[in-house]
């Protein structure tokens, strides 16, 4: 059993980038996952709709990869909201294509954790600020994770902190291609780091 | 008359045979040219005496050999090569030659002999080992690179060494060469300006000719260049190229100093300008075939029985001095940490005598630096080691390098630090923005164009711009054609285009060619001979005077934007049916009925497709950001939803 993971990067200045750049590089090694770089397919936003819709058929888990842009995606991955997921197709009726499959985001925000909280500048947590990105996946059908982040990305490198994150997010793939991540336990995470500090592969396998 | 033409046919046809069988062999061109000379010298012997004299015209070819040189080193790039070029090139180069020297006056030889042998075995084979580099795609090689740097400190090295060695003459051979001249009673002045002279008036007259070299070579050759290339004459480009060497070598002889120094600097001078590669393309086919005639005379001139009578002493010194220059290169190797195979192709690829060993024995002998004995058995040593170097780099594929591959498969892959170059054959209205856009983004460019006030005004923006005729092969191969990442045509000529990218698709087809097209059928011909990527020249610029329309009319902009984006799609499917058409129909009736019925067909489906509607009546242009229907939430179930708002 095995199955198919959809990496979608979005990332407007890759010549810039310290750490997305390295998560999408070790995706694209990993078996069973299928990397697309949405800025270098579509440099002018001219989203092939057939295609994408195509893609989403063919997976059962879609992951977007971004650097957190005003506690939002970057601009593509909206415009690929609108225009992909179309009536008829990812909701509505008929519009089931999306249904039963697993969704979340990977990313990198520049403040540190600290600030995503109520009673920090930020004010709201991570997951309460991708609320649309939640929403969508619950209107399409989608069994919603929450995200897989690392806080303080622009630090990271000075703090070498970025060799760890890489090792756990090849291990969240390497699992969600085997089935290795009980979805019901990781959706009520706050971070899917959380979720695999507390239930390393082993101990998935030996339930 | 009849024996000149011969006697050059003779040369000719051992070298057209014998050449390209000893390249099949894996031998490269100088052995096919030394097994020439050896064949119609010693072996069959057709020629005889007067291959001395052809072999003094015949160096003429390495005077031109190091003009190209010259042009080939840039200040800058020499300059950034400073610390391999003196310290590999200066400490093999002086570590051989002391090595050599030693093992000389360990046989006794007197000092000055010791050191011209020391200097002419301190040398490598420039010839053979870049060719061979090439063929065998190792110049990129950090070994290759390495021996790039000692081949041309070498290179640059026998300038002063051809000034010094006259210095070593021994005084008794000296005595008898003027003995011998006497009594013939043919010694005759040499032309000179400079005899007679007094020290400090010789003095004057040399600095004055050497910076007329390159004073006249910087701000003369230029406008020269310049109003023989508005002639638009092919031939007397090649001429004026010609008389530029050739007269600069009869300056330096004039004053007693060597021409090849001379075409050096003019070389060096001449590196960067506008008509390098032109020049280069223009000599190089002498430069070849003089050095070809050099090596045959060399050939035609081995004493066989001097070869047989001390077979055993020939092969022990060939081996010797081979064993000494690699043990030279060795240790440089490991004092500038070369590693791992780079090591073993730096260390085996140098270490033969080369070409201008022949040229310094020669050299030598004219001056009474070595007794003639002497130079017989060390041309021999030189030829037979040039003869043993394919060996070497057979040695180094078969051996060396399997086992080095074992192990490097384990590291890391190498940083591309070579971007590679874009060509840009014409620098036009169009090809001038393909510049700029890569020069502001720091990509090196290449930029030929025919006429020379073109190139001017390219130049003076601080573009590196060539003068020439891109859809020359030799010009494209001196502008670095095999090394680069892609060639954009941007040249007016419709049917020369078509032609430079069938050239350059079928020599070099790892090359991407970028093209403009003219028109539709113009765009079918570059696609039909290969062309990589074809942009119409009015497509885009048209697209957006339409959008432009259609905006005066008061459609908003994102609209007309979608409907640009829709009609660029459908072209671009229309175009792949509307190639197959004209590319199925016959040369005449191409753009006759069965096209034109298509083209007309295919316009049809272009306007159904702007307004095609899909089942929910909404344009395709607009798809995605379409609204659902109206009352599309009613079917929406408020308790169907799991979301919570409370984590």
């Amino acid at each position: 059993m095995s199955q198919k993971v959809l990496v979608l990067f979005a990332h407007p200045s890759q010549h810039r980038s310290e750490v997305n750049q390295l998560l999408f590089e070790s995706a694209k090694q990993i078996n069973g996952v299928t990397t697309v770089d949405l800025y270098a397919e579509y440099p002018t936003f001219n989203i092939n709709i057939d295609r994408e819709q195509q893609r989403l058929v063919d997976h059962d888990v879609i992951i977007f990869q971004f650097p957190l842009y005003w506690y939002s995606t970057p601009a593509i991955l909206k415009e690929w909201q609108d225009l992909v997921l179309e009536y008829s197709f990812a909701y509505g009726p008929d519009g089931d294509a999306l249904a039963g499959k697993a969704f979340f985001c990977s990313l990198t925000a520049g403040a540190k954790a600290e600030a995503y909280h109520a009673n920090g500048y930020n004010h709201f947590t991570i997951r309460q600020l991708l609320y649309p990105l939640e929403q969508m996946a619950s209107l399409t059908g989608m069994c919603y994770l929450p995200p897989f982040t690392l806080f303080g990305s622009r630090t990271a490198l000075e703090e070498k902190r970025i060799d760890g994150h890489l090792e756990s997010w090849r291990d969240l793939l390497r699992r969600l291609v085997a089935e290795k991540v009980e979805l019901d336990i990781a959706a009520s995470a706050e971070k899917l780091n959380h979720y695999l500090d507390t239930n390393p592969a082993q101990k998935v396998e030996a339930k | 008359m009849t024996s000149i033409f011969l006697q050059a046919f003779i040369y000719l046809v051992a070298a057209v045979i014998a050449v390209p069988v000893a390249k099949r062999l894996g031998l490269g061109s100088v052995l096919g040219y030394l097994i020439a000379g050896v064949v119609i010298g010693p072996v069959i012997g057709l020629v005889g005496e007067e291959t001395t004299t052809i072999q003094h015209f015949a160096e003429f070819g390495v005077v031109m050999m190091l003009f190209l040189v010259g042009l080939e080193l840039e200040p800058k790039m020499l300059w950034a090569m400073r610390n391999r070029l003196m310290g590999l090139g200066g400490l093999q180069v002086g570590g051989t030659a002391a090595a050599v020297m030693g093992i000389a006056l360990f046989f006794e030889q007197p000092w000055t002999v010791a050191l011209t042998i020391g200097l002419i075995f301190a040398l490598s084979s420039t010839a053979i080992v870049l060719q061979t580099f090439n063929e065998k795609g190792l110049s990129k090689t950090e070994g290759g690179q390495n021996a790039f740097s000692v081949l041309l400190f070498q290179d640059i090295a026998v300038i002063p060494m051809l000034a010094f060695i006259p210095l070593l003459a021994l005084p008794e051979l000296i005595e008898q060469a003027q003995a011998a001249a006497t009594t013939a009673a043919e010694h005759h002045e040499e032309l000179s300006l400079v005899a007679g002279l007094p020290g400090w008036a010789y003095g004057i007259v040399i600095t004055g000719s050497i910076i007329m070299v390159v004073v006249g070579g910087h701000y003369l050759s230029r406008p020269l260049f310049r109003f023989v290339a508005s002639s638009g004459l092919r031939e007397i480009f090649t001429a004026t190229a010609l008389m530029l060497v050739i007269g600069i070598a009869a300056l330096m002889s004039l004053v007693g100093l060597s021409p090849a120094l001379g075409t050096f600097l003019a070389g060096v001078v001449l590196a960067n300008s506008e008509f390098r590669h032109e020049l280069e393309s223009n000599i190089d086919p002498f430069k070849g075939l003089l050095l070809g005639l050099f090596f045959i005379t060399v050939g035609a001139g081995i004493n066989f029985s001097v070869l047989f009578n001390d077979f055993s002493i020939i092969i022990g010194l060939t081996l010797g001095v081979m064993i000494v220059k690699a043990l030279v290169l060795y240790s440089l190797a490991l004092i500038f940490r070369i590693k791992g195979s780079d090591r073993w192709l730096f260390t085996l690829s140098l270490a033969q005598a080369g070409e201008f060993g022949f040229v310094l024995l020669s050299f030598s002998l004219q001056n009474h630096v070595i007794p003639a004995e002497v130079a017989q058995t060390l041309s021999l040593v030189v030829a037979l080691s040039m003869f043993l170097t394919p060996g070497l780099f057979i040695l180094f594929d078969k051996v060396i390098l399997p086992r080095f591959e074992k192990t490097s498969n384990d590291r890391e892959t190498d940083e591309i630090d070579d971007q590679g170059t874009i060509i840009i054959a014409g620098i036009g209205r169009f090809g001038q923005i393909v510049n700029r856009l890569l020069v502001s983004n720091g990509v090196k460019t290449v930029v030929l164009d025919h006429q020379a006030n073109q190139v001017d005004v390219v130049r003076q923006i601080g573009t590196k711009a060539y003068f020439g005729d891109a859809t020359r092969p030799d010009l494209l191969h001196t502008a670095g054609i095999e090394h680069a990442a892609a060639l954009v045509v941007a040249i007016d000529h419709h049917e020369h285009s078509v032609e430079l990218v069938k050239y350059v698709k079928h020599t070099y087809p790892k090359v991407k060619v970028i093209t403009r097209a003219f028109d539709r059928g113009h765009g079918y011909l570059l696609r039909q001979a290969g062309a990589d990527i074809i942009e119409s020249e009015t497509y885009h610029s048209a697209l957006e005077i339409g959008g432009h329309a259609m905006k005066t009319l008061g459609l908003h902009p994102f609209f007309v934007e979608q409907q640009k984006t829709t009609y660029k799609r459908v072209e671009e499917r229309k175009s792949d049916r509307l190639y197959a058409a004209w590319e199925d129909d016959s040369e005449d009736e191409r753009f006759d009925n069965n096209y034109r019925d298509l083209f007309v067909r295919l316009e049809e489906v272009m306007a159904e497709e702007m307004k095609k509607d899909r089942s929910d009546k909404h344009s395709r242009s607009e798809r995605g950001w379409t609204p659902p229907p109206k009352g599309y939430a009613d079917t929406f179930d408020d308790d169907d939803q799991s979301f919570k708002t409370d984590h």
